[in-house]
């Protein structure tokens, strides 16, 4: 049983979720009612759309850490957007979102793809780069709630069937996400061109072009992310965000993501997502200082890796040095 | 492509054409520092001082002494993100101990002590466990932190004994500050043990082929270790100073180092791919972006835009080689 619990990360991962739950209502008994359960996912929903970007990039043996800075350039320029001109309809602020987030994605997707640079540095770089721009786009500025339109943030919290729409937001981007990956040519691709880079080129994908739409999503997503950010916390500024992208790439490690690429799944981002929810969540209720989140989240990040590589059985390969792949890449061409 | 290819190849063949290529990439490099240099000194009348020279130095030392550690791990093909946080953590340390009253000899003795222990962690995470370090440390750079956080909040230290502040503020003859002179002291040992020692050459070795470097008997894990260990200890270093310089603690100190530090080990001419790159690379690079930031400061431009640069800088030095490389071999094929 134990062992079956360990070889299916989903389920163990249900079990521990629900195993916290219980034990944090023994603390505070309204813990696990419904009404806090929904505002437990609303309050994650963010981070699982990020993470599921971030998951499908994982896929492919690469990395991005520029996501939280593209919620927050996106973040900014679409509130700057909504207070500079109020009457434009949502639908328009939204599609600027998702392409503005999908240019930073891409932008990353490029580098990596065209000039083979590592990920890692690349995202690295337009870290710091996006989140100078929402400095510059904002002169340090900061745009306020009364400076944003009534439907601009009042529309993610609209509530529908006992959760707000942003919760739905979340619901119908893993619907998505988890029919792209299972269901069509790009997420077997995704799933190839991590899982064994050279057999994904005799089966004919090209995995730069791969590598790069999975940027894009990921910077489509963060674009949406953005929106919903500002929307909820009702402010924009040049910090927020800050540090996310942490969170995202926890939650892909502790949902079995493996950083090798090639394994993991839907499933495990959004719970990983949800497990760093609870935990947040929680903290407040059992009394321990919100300052000792990060080094919470620094110690679960350690322990799902080393528990992931014991899982793999292989030798960890890192995301920095792609060269046994490009190697064999290059053997082929 | 086969730029790879030319790097594998390096073992049997340093000293000729790569150390030429190497060379010019210094020259490169140095013709920019005199530029950036002649820049400044027409931007600003004060500049062209002997003391504002010195002052100068402060922007890239500290950082520096962590770049020659992080040059070596980046040789190897690791890397590590933790060692901002293991800086804020050292300092911490440091502080809570001159709360309780240690003398300058113990609280030096802390900070290296702080930076040896995460120095260990993280080489036992990736040599004994064998986990990719990358992710490891993203896990112990929140650890890390995160521990920072827990002790200190919102607070800050203080109080440091008078005679902490000479790391940091002290002069050991004229002009020349103590933390110039221990740049120096460690750019001239570092050099030594990378360029003149059989550690440094195996450190190569592991970069160019871990598997290779396995099979002709050198302990690729011990190594590894080892560097951590080294890495783990400037960081300390590092930490002592910048606390005797600023005076205080609080838990953000040194945040987004990380990012500056492998900038300027990339920007000196240490492939990221690993197995290449020479000290002096970096002790140039850290001249070049002491000067940039410097300069940047005298004309008043703000520390995120700055960061733009840093960002810009990183992306560009690692695209310039490969796209040149790729136009020359489209020219000869």
């Amino acid at each position: 049983m134990i062992k079956y619990l360990l070889r299916y990360r989903e389920i163990l991962l249900v079990v521990i979720i629900a195993v916290l739950l219980a034990a944090f209502s023994t603390r505070s008994p309204g813990f696990a009612r419904p009404a806090n359960l929904s505002n437990i996912f609303n309050d994650t929903s963010i981070l699982i759309i990020l993470a599921l970007g971030q998951m499908a990039v994982i896929l492919t043996k690469s990395i991005d850490l520029s996501v939280a800075a593209n919620v927050a350039f996106t973040g900014m320029a679409v509130a700057m957007l909504n207070a500079a001109y109020p009457g434009l309809p949502l639908i328009v602020i939204l599609a600027a979102a998702l392409g503005i987030g999908a240019v930073l994605g891409a932008l990353n997707g490029i580098l990596v793809w065209k000039l083979n640079i590592p990920s890692i540095v690349v995202t690295l770089g337009t870290l710091t780069i996006y989140r100078g721009m929402a400095f510059v786009l904002s002169g340090g500025g900061w745009v306020n709630a009364h400076q944003m339109t009534e439907p601009f943030l009042q529309t993610p919290r609209q509530i529908f069937l006992g959760l707000p729409l942003l919760g739905w937001t979340a619901i119908l981007i893993v619907a998505a996400m988890y029919l792209v990956m299972s269901r069509t040519l790009l997420g077997r691709a995704i799933y190839a061109s991590g899982g064994n880079p050279a057999a994904a080129v005799y089966a004919g994908i090209d995995v730069g072009r791969t590598r790069f739409l999975a940027f894009t999503i990921s910077g489509t997503l963060a674009g949406l992310c953005g929106y919903l950010w500002v929307s909820r916390y009702a402010v924009a500024y040049v910090d927020i965000a800050a540090g996310f992208e942490l969170d995202s790439v926890a939650a892909c490690v502790i949902g079995g993501i493996s950083t090798l690429g090639g394994i993991g799944s839907v499933a495990g981002a959004v719970l990983g997502s949800l497990f760093l929810g609870v935990i947040k969540n929680a903290l407040p209720v059992i009394n321990i200082s919100p300052f000792s989140q990060m080094a919470i989240s620094g110690a679960v990040i350690i322990a799902a890796v080393v528990f992931n590589a014991r899982q793999e059985r292989r030798r960890g390969r890192i995301i920095l040095r792609d060269r046994g792949a490009s190697e064999q890449i290059e053997g082929v061409t | 492509m086969s730029t790879m290819q030319e790097k594998r190849n390096i073992p049997d063949r340093l000293g000729t054409s790569t150390a030429r290529l190497l060379g010019s990439w210094e020259m490169l490099l140095l013709g920019v520092a005199i530029l950036i240099f002649i820049a400044n000194a027409f931007a600003s009348p004060y500049f062209l001082n002997a003391w504002n020279l010195s002052d100068a130095t402060f922007n890239f030392t500290e950082k520096a002494l962590v770049a020659f550690a992080m040059a070596l791990l980046i040789i190897a093909g690791e890397i590590d993100l933790s060692v901002a946080a293991i800086i804020a953590l050292a300092s911490t340390a440091m502080g809570a101990a001159a709360q309780a009253g240690v003398g300058s000899f113990g609280l030096v003795m802390i900070g290296i002590g702080v930076g040896l222990g995460c120095g260990i962690v993280n080489g036992t995470l990736v040599s004994v466990l064998r986990l990719p370090s990358i992710v490891v440390t993203i896990g112990t750079m929140s650890l890390f932190r995160g521990i920072a956080y827990i002790v200190l909040g919102d607070k800050a230290y203080g109080g440091y004994p008078d005679s902490f502040a000479y790391f940091g503020q002290g002069y050991v003859f004229w002009v020349i500050s103590f933390e110039f002179a221990l740049f120096v002291v460690f750019a001239i040992g570092f050099a030594i043990l990378l360029h003149a020692t059989n550690f440094g050459r195996r450190i190569y070795a592991i970069g160019n082929n871990e598997f290779a470097a396995r099979f002709s008997g050198i302990r690729v894990e011990r190594i590894k270790f080892i560097l951590f260990l080294l890495t783990g200890l400037m960081s300390g270093i590092a930490a002592i100073c910048l606390t005797s310089r600023l005076g205080s603690t609080r838990p953000s100190i040194a945040q987004g180092w990380e990012l500056e530090i492998v900038t300027m080990v990339v920007l000196g001419g240490i492939s990221i791919l690993g197995g290449s790159g020479r000290i002096g690379g970096v002790v140039i690079a850290a001249f070049v972006m002491g000067l940039v930031t410097f300069g940047l400061g005298l004309l008043n431009v703000p520390g995120i835009v700055m960061s733009i640069f840093i960002g810009l800088l990183l992306i560009v030095t690692i695209t310039l080689p490969i796209l040149i490389r790729q136009i020359r071999q489209r020219a000869t094929a």
